[in-house]
């Protein structure tokens, strides 16, 4: 292998991948590819399989057939997790005892530190992961005690506190509030600057989408298409559809009913 | 301090100090990840185990840890593999447990339901003193556990998604929690009894969770609340002449009563403190301009 075919090598593979939940099949023979350095957006209608398709690469559901690789590796032989960061689905961070800021993105160290001891580089990443998403004043806070879009932004410095390479989000925009979803977006461009790979669930591209390279759109469990993003259309397109931009300036365009 | 010059009581007293300590350090998982009521289906489960001890003339505590071990374990593998009918097959396991216990028990020569009182209620008698050795090595196992993998089991508990694709054997650290809980459950058996000691995992915790915001100083405190009502309800017993478990249980539910009153005005205070500044506290709706369709009549 030449120097230049590992620096393009796919971070993630899914060759004819077919999944099913309960009996039904969800994915039915999916082909997917993220290169080093792609931001990948996968879109489609809800139930169309995009989160089993997220699940299935890490592992989380189990692919009846066809073939999962992570830098190369066979899912099943993979053991290098601390290179993938993942964001689950998730309205809230919390569980059903109190918990801190601080203690649950330190978790996510755990890919790195396992059965071993918590070192102050430990601390200090997730000192880093926390000032990352603007989440550092709030470290001590109880999570029960936060906004949706801070939660979000507690399960985005747990996913990152193990300087991940490939950094898989599943639906990240879901339920957060515009200062957040600005916060996220600033994240997620300093990640994507400094060559993190990133593969995104969304069920719109919305403020996300000056970062996306590529969008594979599925259906029915299908790709529909793996290309340029697509455009807005339908009422997407409508002026009275609330797209929020946060890169077209400082003041967001809001062209909502409520503005 | 007369109650020190016997030696059932100093047993007693020593069992009820370790099981202050690992009950509530197991029940913060249990809690968790919201399954309070696992080490009540564990209690029913080594109720059969109690009654098969009888039944075999063999040691009912070493039998009960038998069975709540394999019980405990096939909780979890329902939990993995059976994931839409768990809570019927754990309610099965429930029952199942409770009446393999009676049944055994009466099947025993000379048996009957008398002889299960003191398990499933406590008695500050049931520490015998070949059992103070099993106590102290079982006891300090499950403090290993709960403290030496505290991050990996909080990772496990809080996200067990999450946790997968961190590289932890998640799996194993779930039969871990289950295995220790089974064995908390028969540790402490004899001193709160087999009914209530689901009480003293979730309670204390519950209580605690009323003051606190991190995950560290729920655990801390619940310990401590453990051992204090495990002493006290251990010391109230030896006076009155009621039995332990059920005495110690009230006392926590009391501190859990005594708790949330405290922690209404703190909870208040604290949102307070971390309201952000200029934030407005009152809703300011600016005033409509009539729509355009309106007609006055």
């Amino acid at each position: 292998m030449t120097g230049d075919e590992r620096e393009s090598a796919p971070v993630l593979t899914l060759r004819d991948v077919r999944a099913e939940l309960g009996g039904r099949p969800v994915l039915r023979g999916i082909d997917l590819s993220v290169r080093p350095g792609e931001v990948v957006a996968l879109l489609g209608a809800n139930g169309s399989g995009k989160s089993t398709a997220v699940r299935t690469a890490i592992g989380q559901v189990p692919a009846t057939s066809g073939a999962v690789e992570l830098f190369g590796t066979p899912l099943r032989s993979f053991r290098d997790w601390a290179r993938v960061g993942y964001v689950p689905q998730r309205t809230s961070a919390a569980g059903g005892v109190p918990a801190t800021v601080s203690e649950i993105v330190s978790s996510g160290r755990l890919a790195r530190t396992r059965f071993g001891f918590f070192r102050k580089a430990d601390r200090e990443a997730v000192q880093r992961a926390l000032e990352l998403v603007g989440m550092a004043d709030r470290a001590r806070d109880s999570v029960t005690a936060l906004s949706g879009g801070q939660h979000q932004r507690v399960l985005i410095a747990r996913a990152l506190v193990s300087e991940p390479e490939l950094l898989i989000m599943d639906e990240p925009m879901a339920g957060v509030d515009l200062a957040s979803q600005e916060v996220l977006a600033a994240t997620l461009r300093e990640q994507v600057a400094a060559g993190a790979t990133v593969l995104l669930v969304l069920h719109e591209l919305g403020p996300l989408e000056p970062l996306i390279d590529r969008a594979v759109v599925l259906r029915d469990g299908c790709v529909l298409h793996d290309g340029p993003p697509p455009k807005a259309v339908g009422q997407h397109a409508l002026p009275g559809h609330d797209h929020v931009h946060p890169h077209a300036g400082a003041e967001p365009i809001r062209t909502g009913l409520l503005s | 301090m007369d109650f020190l010059n016997y030696a059932f009581m100093q047993r007693a007293l020593l069992a009820a100090v370790l099981v202050g300590v690992i009950a509530p350090a197991i029940g913060i998982y249990l809690v968790q990840r919201r399954q309070p009521l696992m080490g009540d289906g564990i209690g029913h489960v080594a109720m059969t185990g109690v009654g098969l001890g009888f039944l075999l003339n063999s040691s009912p505590v070493w039998m009960a840890t038998l069975v709540s071990v394999a019980g405990s374990v096939l909780m979890e593998l329902i939990r993995w593999y059976g994931r839409t009918r768990g809570d019927i097959a754990l309610a099965m396991l429930f029952y199942g447990g409770m009446a393999g216990g009676v049944l055994f028990v009466n099947l025993a020569p000379g048996g009957s339901n008398a002889n299960l009182t003191s398990y499933l209620f406590g008695s500050l008698s049931t520490v015998a003193p070949a059992d103070v050795t099993a106590i102290l090595v079982l006891g300090a196992a499950v403090v290993a556990v709960t403290l030496g993998l505290r991050r990996q089991l909080f990772a496990v508990s809080q996200d067990e998604e999450f946790a997968r694709v961190t590289g932890l054997p998640v799996r194993a650290l779930n039969l871990l929690v289950a295995v220790t809980a089974a064995v908390t459950v028969t540790v402490a058996m004899r001193v709160v009894g087999l009914i209530l000691v689901s009480a003293l995992m979730v309670v204390p915790v519950a209580a605690a969770q009323q003051l606190t915001r991190s995950f560290a100083a729920t655990f801390a405190i619940a310990v401590a609340l453990g051992v204090t009502v495990s002493i006290g309800g251990t010391i109230t017993s030896f006076y009155e002449d009621v039995p332990p478990g059920a005495t110690i249980v009230l006392l926590t539910i009391a501190a859990f009563a005594v708790m949330t009153a405290l922690a209404t005005p703190l909870a208040r205070r604290r949102a307070r403190a971390t309201r952000p500044t200029g934030d407005p506290v009152e809703c300011a709706i600016p005033a409509t301009r009539p729509a355009g369709d309106e007609v006055g009549v």
